[in-house]
């Protein structure tokens, strides 16, 4: 290819032509990413459609037994839905708080020499992958949970023992991983709050905490909501590592119980599982995501909202 | 009466301000603890796996090791094939968005569904992937379809961090281009890209990172081969093995994980843990280097 067709000086027809393939080809590219969410919503509907009409919307989506290959098959996915619904809850009832309290260390009260030291842990917290917090949650935090189980049902005659793996487990683990999405996004909240608002706090005679609770974080109100929704959508959609960690019987989200979420209870069947089995997963992946499409669309709206204000 | 005791130039000290703080401090405390924990221990349980024959062997069942260069391989070939897609569709949108494109109805919807790409989890690209590209495009389980299916998952990194470069290009810059009569084109490929070059190599590593770290996606779709790549009379095995199926590191920690051999397990983590830190302190040298406020 020769520098001189593109050359400021050369012939004007071939310029335009260049100009207009270039324009063609961007728009194409930006169009990709339209075109892949819209196969992708499609794609799920399509696949994740036939089994309600086989088996029918109510048996699925409020049967509470699932029994996929039992010679009379069930295939009610209630609990499954709950668990996820109580596990994401739980999970940012953790994460969120301690996640914003970092984040206002990070932010307002740590010596910076403190701050160089948190600052990179939180970002290689979130490069690590989700399956070594699986690996770390077997052999640390079920071991850990088998013991407590065993102090306090020792003389229960009805419980049914997990070795550990159960809700809490799952729970402790997806509020682990959370954590870095929750405290980056509250971080840049906070920092973004004008510094005005806090001089003016301390100058009427507020302590720095006090402007912080009352001031800071009541500004950057809108930046930890969007912190919150990302890290449910993180919460609900992990599945790796929580798979193994979380039990993986479709039970009761109860603390002790071994239970399975919408993305265990694909990861765990999918391998193996075939006809309407296989089609009721996917039905599975469905709710799953119409469950991120409203957190999307939720988030869409705050931060809209978030700049209407400024 | 005014006295020392009272005097509104004492500072008065609130107790509970204390104890907050305190809790802060706590809640700091949990992150370091929480990263010192987990590369400790998964140093101390991993080390005692990690020797030569561990990194340079595929498993054998006649000879009962272990061992994970196939799926280093496999990772390698996935993260470039991910790239050669992702990167030029990333670019080209975040170029279209920037330079292009006016503020409106159309940047809204692009900007819309970037995000929401970027926030579905990677099990929903997973099944899409495996009914799509895997079911409906033929292509099986295969490294092709895994990189198909990474490719459209990290696209929103690489046009976001393209986007946010060519927004800190200063217009003076486009101005003078177009001012001594450069085309549009000319104008973005000799100045604005190359001005933009850090943010779309950031992208990019990120990118890197989000791959290197990825199963659910990967677990239908790249499925789970171990072997290398069969060279061939003229090395053609190595563009065979595209279509072949093949595990990456984490896949393979999750199947290990799940026979309960956990010994080989944390030599794979200890492997992963060890090139997600170097890809983060690459990114920091980098983002250093091409800082334009150094």
């Amino acid at each position: 290819m020769s520098e001189q067709s593109f050359s400021i000086i050369g012939s004007n027809k071939t310029k335009n032509t260049v100009e207009q393939v270039a324009k063609v080809i961007f728009i194409a590219c930006a169009f990709f990413a339209v075109l892949a969410v819209f196969s992708i919503t499609i794609y799920m509907i399509v696949s994740g459609t036939p089994a309600i009409f086989e088996v029918g919307l109510k048996e699925i989506l409020f049967g509470t037994v699932w029994k996929p290959t039992a010679a009379n098959p069930s295939y009610g996915i209630l609990y499954v839905i709950m668990t996820s619904i109580v596990g994401t809850s739980l999970a940012i009832l953790i994460g969120v708080p301690i996640g914003v309290l970092t984040a206002v260390f990070l932010a307002e009260t740590a010596p910076k020499r403190l701050a160089n030291i948190v600052k990179p842990a939180v970002e290689l917290l979130a490069g690590i992958p989700s399956v070594i917090y699986g690996l770390l949650g077997i052999l640390i935090l079920n071991p850990f949970m088998y013991k407590l189980e065993l102090l306090i049902f020792a003389d229960s005659k009805t419980h049914e023992f997990t070795g550990g793996s159960n809700l809490i487990s799952a729970v402790i683990v997806l509020a682990i991983m959370i954590l870095p999405t929750v405290i980056n996004i509250s971080e840049s909240a906070i920092r973004a709050v004008p510094s005005h608002y806090k001089n003016a706090s301390l100058s009427l005679g507020a302590t720095h905490i006090q402007s912080i609770f009352k001031v800071i974080l009541p500004a950057a109100k809108s930046g930890i909501v969007t912190a919150i929704v990302l890290g449910v959508g993180r919460a609900i959609g992990e599945a790796m590592a929580i798979s193994l960690v979380a039990g993986n019987a479709a039970n009761l989200p109860l603390p002790f119980s071994s239970v399975r979420f919408l993305t265990t209870a694909v990861v765990s069947e999918m391998s193996y599982a075939a006809d309407t089995h296989r089609r009721v997963l996917f039905t599975i992946g469905l709710v799953l995501f119409a469950f991120i499409m409203i957190i999307n669309l939720a988030l869409n709206r705050i931060m809209k909202g978030g700049k209407k204000d400024d | 009466m005014i006295s020392r005791e009272n005097s509104i130039f004492n500072k008065k000290h609130r107790p509970q301000d204390a104890m907050i703080n305190g809790i802060i401090y706590f809640c700091a405390g949990i992150s370091i603890f929480l990263l010192a924990g987990i590369v400790g221990y998964v140093t101390y349980r991993g080390i005692s796996s990690i020797h030569w024959s561990f990194l340079t062997t595929v498993p054998s069942a006649i000879k009962g090791t272990f061992g994970i260069l196939g799926n280093i391989v496999n990772t390698l070939y996935i993260i470039i094939i991910t790239l050669l897609i992702a990167v030029p569709f990333g670019i080209g949108a975040a170029i279209y968005l920037n330079e292009y494109a006016k503020p409106g109805r159309i940047v809204r919807i692009v900007e819309f569904t970037t995000e929401t790409l970027a926030g579905i989890p990677s099990i929903i690209f997973g099944l899409f992937g495996m009914v799509f590209f895997g079911v409906a495009l033929k292509l099986g389980y295969s490294i092709l379809t895994g990189s198909l299916t990474l490719a459209l998952m990290v696209l929103p990194l690489i046009t976001r961090n393209t986007q946010e470069a060519l927004k800190t290009v200063p217009d003076s810059y486009r101005s003078g281009a177009l001012g001594i009569g450069a085309t549009k084109w000319y104008m973005i490929r000799t100045i604005l890209l190359p001005s933009a070059m850090p943010g779309i190599i950031t992208g990019v590593i990120l990118s890197i990172g989000r791959i290197v770290g990825e199963s659910a996606a990967l677990l239908f779709t790249a499925g789970s081969g171990y072997l290398l790549p069969k060279l061939g009379q003229y090395g053609e095995g190595l563009f065979e093995k595209v279509l072949q199926p093949g595990g990456t590191l984490t896949i393979q920690l999750y199947l290990s994980m799940e026979k309960a051999k956990y010994d080989d397990a944390f030599g794979i983590a200890l492997v992963l843990i060890v090139i997600v830190f170097s890809i983060n302190l690459l990114t920091k040298f980098l983002a250093h280097k091409f800082d334009v406020n150094k």
